[in-house]
């Protein structure tokens, strides 16, 4: 029964992985770049929440969709001034970028809410705690409005891209952007779009993360950003089911390690699982394999 | 000019700027800010760690982000093998075990570049470089759990098992603790020098051209008999240990030092001067590790907006640096200032700025 629970908590860790890593994928298989600045959106969108529930007043629904309007809002932001005057520069420089756009968005945080740990508010998710058999099983309410959530987020976006006109473009700019951009493709706004739905996952992921660990930091979304990050490489970066898989596997296996094997380690054994599965696929578990031309 | 007596003079430049910089900062160490001097020995670290990852960067073309890992192996080897110099066999002689201990960090680290580089280099682009920084994370998380000590002549080592006999000299995730600070701005300057010899040199040789070629075009160096695995390896490990060195240096500067010190953004800063002194540019990783080193500390004026300034100007570099204009103003400043003249540099600026439209 310990063992299901676990599993549980890892499911729901996992989800939210899931859904950051969503955000890292979509941008990657886009744009082509590493945008280091997501996990950081993540927080900006939890302070939001946070700043909605607290000093504005607002009920949790609105609170949940002002996060993901102003982290849109501010994905589209960072993506204009600073990622797309360098659309031609190399990866390099582009990644270098981002880093900066994390430093800053970690130090405006900083400057704004300051330094000290903030509470977040519990009464964002309100469903009871489950009891199963017996309650010998008990799974909170937050542990499942994210894994619900995650079954939602991956249902409304697999038909979005499936289903409608940007999400063909979306596909098409992945795929070749030269001849999307023939084809009479606006790739800015392709790309813009991208991020915007990045960054609004980036808020749920955020409240939905600060609901489960309740401390809200400057520095709280960089761990979870690198986790998810792991997570869309080890579905295979620029795969949408290749990062919910990746991110609740990882999920899982960081929370079972963590009971099992060793707390102190749990990190270390996410990324040596991630090491070794590398080794037998390098592209990850859902990444097309790169096929050399000469 | 020649290829060869361009490079000569390159590394001629490189050489004197770092020997004017040192003789210009013993001339005005009585100048000098409290602030400044004790920056002095961490420059010279994060100079051969910029120089280091270049190499495998710039000059064998794979991204690692893992660098900060093979510091901190480095930086406790270090404070491990003096701390037992010390207290087992009463080595009062600070050079020699300043020295004994440098020499040990970069042998260790560069056996662990080995033991990771073979998986490692395996993969390619994005795929090697979450690899690396996994590793970098690995090798942080299994420090916070190793704890040390001395007992009579002997070392001992403990994993997630604090209760050692004799002296504790690793604590576990509360790190080394009274390290005897041994490290010299003269020692940091020396292993500067080392580091640039051994880079250079490796550029500049037979090795080093292959390691470029391997860069350029992995199918064409392969299919001259290169190989590519191996060529890649010199480069890795020899950036691992020079890291390692670079790291226990760095150990020896702190009267204490935590694993928690060498996390992911350490191999990031480590890249991004890299990246702002000209990938695959040595002299350049010098100039960017020695000015981003000191410009946090130069910006305290600015209080709490400190590292806001300071990220705000990454992002404006990268953006000057990269954009088109940018880019075509410096290549007519480049014509000018050769003996060719600037008409040709101009035309090639111009035609890669149709390319582009």
């Amino acid at each position: 029964m310990i063992f299901l629970s676990n599993l549980v908590n890892g499911l729901s860790l996992g989800s939210i992985y899931a859904i950051i890593a969503l955000g890292y994928t979509m941008v990657y298989g886009i744009a082509k770049m590493l945008n280091f600045a997501h996990g950081d959106v993540i927080m900006v969108g939890a302070y939001i929440a946070f700043c909605a529930l607290q000093y504005w007043g607002l009920p949790p629904v609105a609170a949940l969709l002002a996060a993901m309007l102003l982290c849109t809002v501010l994905g589209i932001t960072i993506e204009g001034l600073a990622y797309r005057p360098l659309r031609q520069a190399t990866s390099l420089a582009v990644l270098i970028t981002a880093i900066g756009m994390s430093y800053l968005l970690q130090n405006l945080a900083l400057l704004i809410w300051g330094a000290n740990p903030k509470s977040f508010p519990s009464v964002m998710i309100q469903l009871p705690t489950l009891s199963l058999f017996g309650d010998q099983l008990k799974i909170s309410g937050v542990t499942m409005m994210t894994i619900l959530a995650n079954i939602a987020i991956m249902i409304v976006l697999t038909t979005f891209i499936s289903r409608t006109k940007m999400g063909k473009a979306m596909r098409c700019v992945s795929e070749d952007r030269g001849a999307a951009e023939l084809m009479g493709i606006n790739v800015n706004r392709t790309i813009s779009t991208t991020f915007a739905i990045g960054s609004a996952l980036a808020a749920v992921a955020g409240i939905l993360l600060c609901s489960a660990y309740p401390t809200l930091m400057p520095t709280t979304g960089s761990m979870p950003g690198i986790k998810a990050f792991t997570a869309a490489v080890f579905g295979g970066i620029g795969s949408i089911p290749g990062a919910m898989i990746g991110g609740i596997l990882l999920g899982v296996i960081e929370i079972l390690g963590k009971a099992y094997i060793s707390t102190e380690l749990g990190d270390a054994i996410v990324f040596a699982v991630l090491i070794i599965v590398l080794l037998f696929r390098p592209t990850g578990l859902l990444g097309k394999p790169i096929r050399e031309k000469v | 000019m020649s290829a060869k007596k361009k490079k000569l003079i390159y590394n001629a430049v490189t050489f004197g700027v770092v020997i004017l910089a040192f003789l210009l900062c013993n001339l005005f160490y009585g100048q000098m800010s409290r602030s400044l001097r004790a920056q002095l020995i961490p420059i010279c670290c994060w100079i051969v760690m910029a120089v280091s990852l270049n190499l495998v960067v710039g000059i064998s073309g794979e991204l690692s982000l893992g660098h900060a890992g093979f510091m901190s192996i480095g930086a406790f080897t270090g404070i491990i093998i003096s701390g037992w110099l010390l207290k087992g066999f009463q080595m009062e002689n600070e050079t020699l075990r300043l020295v004994l201990s440098i020499v040990a960090g970069g042998a260790v680290a560069g056996l662990l570049g080995f033991l990771i580089g073979i998986p490692v280099l395996r993969l390619r682009g994005d795929y090697l470089a979450i690899v690396t920084l996994a590793f970098g994370e690995i090798i942080r998380n299994v420090l916070n759990c190793v704890y040390t000590s001395v007992d009579g002549t002997r070392l001992v080592f403990g994993f997630i098992n604090p209760t050692l006999p004799g002296t504790l000299l690793l604590n576990g995730p509360n790190g080394a603790v009274s390290v005897s600070k041994i490290a010299t701005f003269t020692a940091g300057f020396l292993l500067v020098l080392a580091a640039l010899v051994v880079v250079l040199n490796l550029i500049n040789s037979r090795t080093g051209r292959a390691i470029m070629a391997t860069r350029d075009n992995r199918i064409a160096a392969e299919s001259v008999g290169i190989n590519v695995t191996r060529y890649k390896m010199i480069a890795f490990v020899t950036a691992a240990a020079l890291a390692g060195m670079a790291g226990a240096l760095y150990g020896l500067n702190y009267s204490t030092l935590v694993p928690g010190k060498f996390k992911f953004d350490q191999s990031i800063n480590v890249l991004v001067f890299v990246v702002l002194g000209g990938i695959g540019n040595t002299l350049g990783a010098v100039i960017s590790a020695t000015v981003l080193t000191i410009l946090p500390e130069m910006l305290r004026d600015f209080a709490d907006y400190r590292m806001l300034v300071y990220a705000v100007l990454l992002i404006v570099m990268m953006l000057v640096t990269n954009t088109p204009a940018t880019k075509a103003f410096f290549n007519n400043l480049k014509g000018l200032l050769s003996r060719k003249g600037p008409r040709k540099t101009v035309e090639v600026s111009q035609r890669k700025g149709g390319d582009r439209a």
